[in-house]
């Protein structure tokens, strides 16, 4: 038997303390420790993205995060999302109509999220592709697209968009040793080369 | 998950160390997108996990003209296809970075991890053989280096010894006139596992337009990624023309071993080494000409 763990992290901009033993993954420890079930678990192995959450800034699978791992790191999951009222993204799916059996929505959104503090203008295809990691098998992804899209260009206009900085502050505590100049994704970059 | 007790050291020593008390029942975790996996399904077993990635030497990325690119073993690829040296000057391994699995296990996944794991397919190995990269060993013999091709020994296997970790890759400044590319098939266009993969380096002499050194990998048709040197040998000194890129694209399949898997069978693989080694030169040659790069 493996002994348990004290843990000392920050999620969703609060100071959180938990116990777990070594092989509990980040996604367990949320829901089944901490209460924090808006993260879910499809595939658990990586492939389907529904446990996405921001670990320092970044979107990862929390399925293939140990949560013994997150000592020191900041983590922001779904439920992190609202601030005052629904997030742009939040309030795009529900007009678009992005979900209809709604278990892969919280992956897609903190996933859009990330997209969206990294290229706050992202094309079409920026947006396909980055999220190709989160599967949907209800709504054919059309309106998911239209819904990450237009929540883009509403944030665009009413100046929402700054949390791009907040994100960058994240990034750069996670970048290790490279400088931040280089490692930071800017505004219009390709998400991937041709 | 079956239990194991888990340690992040701060130094190389401490975590040669660790592994080596393990006795060979240690696992080196650094982004985890294959391990964690593989200990939830019982493919991998671990006593104690081996966290790296509070190790500042497995975290550097760092590029000089005189050393060329150093990538720390636990760097993620999101952060190397970052690197603006990178896209730059070892453009078939900014590829394979933005190639493997989706944005979010970019972020955790390593290169390091990516080589140890040893999977066949695993896209960013040919691209560090044809960039010549080293990989540094540490372990409690002391530190050593072997070339990149050498590393995996068969599907899952490494040529490191239990005790020893994965330090750093170390890839030497391309010389000039050289251009290197990334090409794999899968069926779908993200998400996706190599059913075949091609990466190619060519170093042009630019008084004669021949090629002075070529190196062209496969992965994913060998038990191991594996250097199609017939090919290297048939195009060094002969341009690049598409009659010579076509007979050096046959010459490739003599390298490749593959198996009939649920991706494909060994023909369509061999085939597929044929398309994608022609397609693979062909980019480098557009890239040679300052054109534009190629898509798979």
């Amino acid at each position: 038997m493996s002994t348990k763990v004290i843990v000392e992290t920050t999620i969703n901009g609060v100071p959180e303390t938990f116990v777990c033993e070594p092989r509990q993954t980040l996604l367990e420890v949320l829901r089944e420790e901490l209460g924090l079930t808006g993260t879910k678990e499809g595939c658990g192995n990586g492939n389907c993205g529904a446990c996405c959450v921001l670990l320092d800034g970044r979107p990862v699978n929390s399925c293939l995060v140990l949560a013994v791992e997150a000592q020191g790191r900041e983590i922001v999951t779904i439920e992190g999302l609202a601030a005052d009222g629904l997030h742009p993204l939040q309030q795009a799916f529900l007009e678009h109509g992005a979900l209809q059996c709604g278990a892969c929505t919280p992956g897609f959104l903190v996933s859009a999220k990330a997209l969206l503090d990294a290229h706050p203008r992202p094309t079409e295809q920026q947006a396909r592709r980055w999220l190709a990691g989160n599967l949907c098998r209800c709504t054919g992804y059309d309106k998911i697209i239209r819904a990450v899209l237009d929540a883009a260009e509403r944030m665009q206009a009413d100046g929402s968009a700054g949390e791009a900085a907040l994100a960058d502050k994240a990034e750069a505590g996670a970048t290790g040793n490279a400088p931040q100049s280089s490692s930071r994704p800017t505004a219009g970059e390709e998400v991937r080369p041709a | 998950m079956e239990a194991f007790a888990y340690a992040a050291p701060r130094t190389v020593a401490e975590a040669v160390e660790l592994l080596v008390g393990a006795n060979g029942s240690a696992r080196v975790l650094a982004g985890g997108t294959d391990l964690i996996p593989q200990l939830q399904e019982g493919r991998r077993r671990a006593s104690l996990v081996v966290d790296v990635k509070r190790i500042p030497d497995l975290c550097v990325l760092d590029w000089n003209p005189e050393e060329g690119l150093t990538i720390g073993a636990a760097v993620p690829c999101a952060q190397v296809a970052a690197f603006p040296r990178v896209q730059q000057h070892y453009p078939a391994l900014h590829t394979a970075c933005t190639l493997i699995g989706s944005v979010m296990v970019q972020n955790r996944a390593s290169l390091g991890g990516n080589l140890c794991n040893a999977a066949p397919s695993a896209d960013s190995v040919p691209p560090l053989i044809v960039h010549a990269a080293e990989a540094v060993i540490t372990g409690p013999g002391g530190t050593r280096r072997v070339p990149v091709e050498s590393v995996c020994t068969g599907p899952g296997q490494t040529c490191l010894a239990p005790g020893e970790l994965l330090v750093r890759l170390h890839l030497p400044v391309p010389p000039p006139h050289t251009a290197s590319a990334y090409l794999r098939f899968t069926p779908r266009n993200e998400m996706d596992i190599a059913v075949a993969g091609v990466a190619a380096a060519v170093t042009l002499d630019p008084a004669e337009g021949t090629c002075a050194h070529v190196r062209v990998a496969l992965g994913a048709v060998a038990p191991t990624p594996v250097r199609a040197i017939a090919a290297e040998e048939y195009l060094a000194g002969k341009p690049l023309t598409d009659e010579h890129l076509r007979r050096a694209a046959q010459l490739a399949v003599e390298a490749a071993k593959p198996i009939s898997d649920v991706r494909g069978s060994a023909e369509y693989r061999r085939h597929l080494v044929t398309v994608l080694t022609f397609r693979t030169l062909r980019a480098v040659r557009d890239r040679l000409a300052g054109g534009p790069a190629a898509r798979s």
